[in-house]
């Protein structure tokens, strides 16, 4: 479809509505409504119509996040974080000189609208997009290869999509709910002195009712059939605002370990519930979605003891990024969220995935030519090249928070280290060394389900020509 | 059997807290024939005010947190009774003599209108109310049940608050001349304008109570989960519950909600586990829902007489 | 001047029993359709048809299903979520379980597998009236949440229980590009259009309305209540079931249970009212208020912030949209309470009478 003929077409047809509107309608009743409606349908056209032109020399990223509606407390210091970052980079003078611009969209953690803002963001050359919610990357998943656009997922999305051979536009670096479930498992048997001697033992998985809740259960039961202990699954209905019974059911079958699977409001809620119904919170063990300050600064003493899993960085108020952004940024009045945020673990999550993106970026660059634009398509081979050693990473600012990630075609999530931290009352405290998830369980695992993909999609896996693209 | 019994009471205590909620719906109901589906929306709202308020309240320095709380309260008592008087203002008297869906209608565009307005005044995290709730559990029977009952002390007096509640709504209506009038307009609206009632003020009355109903409910509900979005759900949970009780009754509300909390509670611990759980919020419907196949007006409503 | 039916007579019974009997009402229609399947993929940009043609085409189809149960037979339904939802994951399994199977009969056995669904949860009405059913049929609604996340069968035993459907194709032309998808769902529209407007102008239709009007009367002069309720039960759930398998398949391509959650069932049932009940026409205007207010609100505000020289933050904006939106359904319900199809049915008699004021 020609340019012109769009933009003749855009400016014919709001004549046509103003000619149609003073024409006749003289009866005032009548006019008003019917110039309303003439004139949304202007704007719409107008402004949908219009974003299909933006040229720029700046690379764009859109931020797709949620600052409103129910999983608002959390995804607004991601979202911060992030943006936060994007800023720092454009006071450093960009990429090699190439800034970065970037849109947030509201998505409110819904699927068909985190759809529609990617639909809208598509036209302006995304470097990549990061769809923070599951039911959204699934959703992405499926158009991102048609589209060109690398979909980056840091530490959740689907997990079997680390196998780049199959799934060549997914990039869930850093770690994946699979790796989450296994190192929770690694923490709990390493407190019982070894994998044996959780035998017999009772795990309790307590989590959101979707998919994204149900993402560690291939992996939770593969290890209990390894190691013999019993896998109680309690799922919460979305989201998750009454979880009495699911707590009292916890309480009669007394299991020896929680493991907490949710986001949102039901994490603070089960929190509560776990100290109503008495049980104790040295024994619950949160996903990394689980294991942030929204969740637990309402319950303070309350969740004293609670532990959950990090992808690799966890609060981290003393590090060199943090008091670069509080300075940069924040001492220049630019910050996007307040301050007391910086530091905190969602916020540096966002930070996190930011420094990836632009890191695959600028990896593309090395290849295709620094200081010039990328395209998606030279964005997804830097994400897949990916080489971020412990000097880059100390340099970035990263150092103490963040283990080296090496990507490859192979391999999508390029590290798989976390570590276990625990809330004493007012801050969280590490409280474990580096674990890394393993591997004898995970590939097989990951190989499987995505070759499961593969055949449902009539796809072939990728292999060494390919990969040099 | 103590498993049983400990899951029996927390199901009667959730209920006491679904049937606060499902008053308010109950009330304006009763007397002005609206099925206000904005009353998740209220409870949120007003919870909101009242977090807020306390939260800078005693951010500006204001005596002990006992005071804190009171003055909170009662700025939120003052916040619901602006919205109520908005309400009925602006959009019920332009909508008097419509039908039912109409207003139903309007009342899920003042959800959306309240869900945007309160977290544009008062910002979407997640505040604290903290009304002095004990939120340790206490064991009871210990000698009798092995482990105990677990009895939730923040539920028990939540319930009990509830009950005192209803206890002071009774009176309202049975005593005092305004409550009479209440009860004269919920039967027969032209009968009452006939004698001289005052309908706009009668309503706007209505929805000042049921905006202090949502108010209590609020406060309850946030100091248990803290205030946030989801709070707007709660509504959700306390329908079954008023098409139980039957929509114009009062102790209607308080039976269905104690029905309702302990089929929920008992059929998802007991029930649950077979079908992979998460079943009681359909399991509260479906329950309503065999209860109306019996009594479809409710089992306290009033009967629908249609007139051909 | 402009709508006069003076001259035109009808000389044979089907003549004057036609849809549009007016030949302006036909010519009109006949430029609606060709501007709908000619000229809009001819000006219409990727986001207009992914963002606005496509859902809106859709949401239509879904509208004209809950008007024929909602306005027509007057039951209030806040289940069309869960009929949707049933639609769609019943054609999803016809879909990925025979393989082969044509696109056109995947979306009719989902439609059928709705229909079951819809008789079924329908059955309280014969017993239960009013506002007691509309918050009965929320059982459905959150019984169809729970049994798709459940009943793994449903989801083929993916692990995520998120499901995914692609490479579709209708006699042999694949629908992959955005044209293709939108005239792809007019068609059926049309097709499900016509079927609805001729069942509620035939003898069924009418049992409905007089359902609806009073069904005490209605059971009295020998209209069956029990066929009129299920059968309008059964029709209406197998559009909307249509309608969500549409949904599924062509706009959101992947999906999990939530995409059908209640605030679709609050969205259909604002179409209707919004829109006109008991009327056809009023699911399309409503159709195309709900789809296209949200996204204008989100385009709009920041442009309108602009003019005034502020930045809107998009928490800003979201909470104006919700705000605005809300307002704006008071307004309407409280300036016309009959809904947009009412008030293009005064335009049409204004343009009988025009310049003449009546």
């Amino acid at each position: 479809m020609g340019h012109w003929q769009a933009e003749n077409a855009r400016l014919a047809f709001p004549v046509l509505t103003w000619v149609l509107c003073e024409s006749n309608l003289k009866e005032t009743k009548m006019k008003k409504p019917v110039l309303l409606l003439s004139a949304l349908l202007t704007s719409v056209w107008l402004s949908a119509t219009s974003s299909a032109w933006a040229q720029s020399k700046e690379q764009f990223v859109p931020v797709l996040s949620y600052r409103t509606g129910p999983y608002a407390p959390n995804g607004t210091p991601w979202a911060n974080g992030f943006v936060d970052y994007l800023k720092l980079v454009n006071t450093k003078g960009g990429i090699n000189g190439v800034k970065i611009a970037y849109e947030e969209c509201e998505t409110g953690y819904d699927t068909a609208r985190s759809v529609e803002c990617y639909e809208r963001l598509k036209s302006k050359n995304p470097s990549f997009v990061q769809t923070l919610s599951t039911g959204a990357t699934f959703a992405i998943t499926e158009k991102a290869p048609g589209d060109k656009i690398p979909v980056l997922t840091i530490g959740y999305g689907r997990s079997e999509s680390s196998d780049g051979a199959v799934f060549k536009w997914n990039f869930p670096i850093a770690g994946t709910y699979w790796v989450a479930a296994d190192t929770i498992l690694q923490a709990i048997a390493k407190k019982e002195g070894g994998w044996d001697k959780l035998k017999g033992k009772k795990i309790a998985l307590v989590y959101h009712d979707s998919p994204f809740g149900k993402e560690p259960i291939p992996l939770i039961q593969e290890r209990s059939r390894n190691h013999g202990f019993e896998l109680q699954l309690l799922p919460v209905t979305p989201p998750g605002v009454e979880q009495k019974a699911t707590w009292l059911q916890v309480r009669q079958s007394k299991p020896d370990y929680v493991v907490l699977w949710g986001w949102g409001v039901m994490n603070s809620t089960a929190i509560k519930e776990a100290q109503a119904t008495g049980y104790a919170r040295e024994k619950m063990y949160g996903v990394w979605w689980a294991g942030a300050e929204p969740d637990v600064k309402d319950v303070a003493e309350g969740a004293k003891g609670y532990n959950a899993i990090t992808i690799q960085h966890g609060a981290e108020p003393n590090s060199d990024i943090v008091k670069t952004m509080l300075t940069q940024i924040h001492g220049k009045g630019q910050g996007t969220g307040p301050k007391e945020e910086v530091g905190q673990v969602l916020y540096l999550r966002g930070v996190m995935s930011a420094m990836i993106g632009i890191e695959g970026i600028r990896s593309a660059q090395e290849r295709f030519g620094k200081g010039k634009v990328m395209t998606g398509e030279q964005v997804r081979w830097g994400l897949e090249n990916l080489n971020l050693t412990q000097a880059k990473l100390d340099a970035l600012g990263f150092k103490g928070v963040m283990r080296p990630i090496s990507t490859s075609c192979m391999d999508h999530m390029g590290a798989a280290w976390t570590r276990v931290h625990t809330w004493n009352g007012k801050a969280w405290e590490f409280t474990s060394d580096w674990m890394q998830a393993d591997e004898q369980i995970l590939k097989p695992l990951v190989k499987a389900t995505a070759d499961k993909y593969a055949a449902e999609k009539k796809l072939t896996r990728r292999t060494g020509q390919d990969c040099q693209s | 059997m103590g498993f049983f019994l400990e899951t029996l009471l927390g199901g009667l205590m959730a209920g006491m807290l679904y049937s606060l909620v499902a008053l308010g719906f109950v009330l304006i109901f009763k007397a002005s024939g609206v099925f206000n589906f904005a009353q998740g929306a209220m409870v949120l709202f007003a919870a909101l005010a009242m977090a807020r308020f306390s939260e800078w309240l005693s951010a500006s320095g204001v005596g002990s947190a006992w005071m804190v709380n009171v003055i909170a309260f009662a700025m939120a008592a003052v916040v619901m009774f602006a919205v109520a008087w908005l309400i009925e203002r602006l959009v019920l008297r332009q909508l008097v003599n419509q039908e039912g869906t109409t207003l139903l209608m309007a009342t899920l565009g003042i959800t959306y209108f309240l869900e945007g307005l309160g977290q544009s005044l008062f910002g979407s995290d997640i505040y604290k109310i903290d009304i002095g709730m004990p939120k340790e559990p206490v064991m009871a029977f210990e000698s009798v049940f092995e482990g105990g009952i677990l009895i939730n002390q923040e539920d028990l007096i939540a319930a009990l608050i509830a009950a005192v509640l209803v206890a002071a709504l009774s009176l309202f209506f049975q005593k005092t001349g305004t409550g009479r009038a209440l009860r004269a307009v919920a039967d027969d609206h032209q009968a009452a304008q006939s004698i001289g009632i005052p309908l706009n003020r009668i309503w706007v009355i209505v929805w000042c109570v049921a905006g202090v109903v949502a108010l209590v409910a609020g406060m309850i509900w946030g100091s248990k989960l803290g205030v946030q979005f989801s709070l707007a759900t709660v509504a959700l949970r306390a329908l079954p519950v008023v098409i139980l009780g039957g929509l114009t009754s009062v102790p209607g509300a308080i039976i269905g909600g104690l029905i309702i909390g302990v089929g929920e509670k008992l059929s998802e611990v007991f029930l649950g586990p077979y079908v992979g759980g998460g079943i009681e919020i359909w399991f509260a419907y479906v329950l309503a829902l065999l209860f109306l196949l019996v009594r479809p007006q409710g089992l306290f409503g009033e009967k629908i007489i249609d007139r051909v | 001047m402009f709508y006069r039916e003076n001259g035109q007579f009808k000389t044979s019974y089907q003549a004057d029993q036609q849809i549009f009997p007016i030949v302006q009402d036909r010519w009109f229609m006949l430029v609606l359709l060709l501007i709908a399947f000619i000229g809009v993929p001819w000006f219409a940009t990727d986001y207009m048809f992914s963002a606005i043609l496509i859902p809106f085409v859709i949401m239509a189809m879904a509208a004209l299903g809950v008007n024929i149960l909602v306005g027509y037979c007057g039951q209030i339904s806040l289940g069309s979520g869960a009929f949707m939802a049933v639609g769609a994951y019943g054609a999803y399994n016809f879909f990925a379980r025979v393989p082969g199977l044509p696109l056109i009969p995947t979306l009719i056995l989902g439609g059928l597998c709705a229909t079951v669904f819809g008789v079924l949860f329908g059955l309280p009405s014969l017993r239960v009236r009013g506002l007691y059913l509309a918050v009965a049929t929320l059982a459905a609604q959150f019984f169809a949440d729970w049994m798709f996340l459940r009943i793994k069968w449903f989801t083929l035993d993916t692990p995520s229980g998120s499901v995914s459907v692609s490479n579709l194709q209708v006699f042999g032309l694949p629908i992959e590009s955005d044209v293709s998808k939108y005239l792809f769902c007019l068609i059926l529209l049309c097709v499900v259009a016509l079927l609805a407007k001729n069942l509620v102008r035939g003898a069924i239709g009418r049992e409905w309305m007089a359902i609806r009007d009073m069904d005490v009367a209605a059971a009295v002069i020998g209209i069956r209540p029990m066929y009129a309720k299920l059968s309008a039960f059964a029709v209406s759930s197998f559009i909307i079931g249509m309608a969500g398998a549409l949904w599924a398949f062509i706009y959101l391509g992947a999906w999990e249970p939530s995409a059908f959650s209640v605030d679709q069932s609050f969205r259909l049932l604002f179409m209707v009212i919004i829109g006109g009940m008991g009327s056809i026409m009023g699911g399309f205007l409503g159709a195309a208020f709900i789809v296209v207010l949200p996204i204008f609100l989100n385009q709009f505000l920041p442009v309108l912030a602009s003019w005034l020289g502020m930045t809107m933050s998009t928490t800003v904006v979201s909470h104006a949209e919700l705000m605005i939106f809300g307002a704006l359904i008071v307004w309407f319900l409280i300036v016309e309470p009959h809904g947009l199809a009412r008030l293009w049915a005064i335009g049409k008699q204004k343009m009988r009478v025009w310049p003449f004021p009546y």
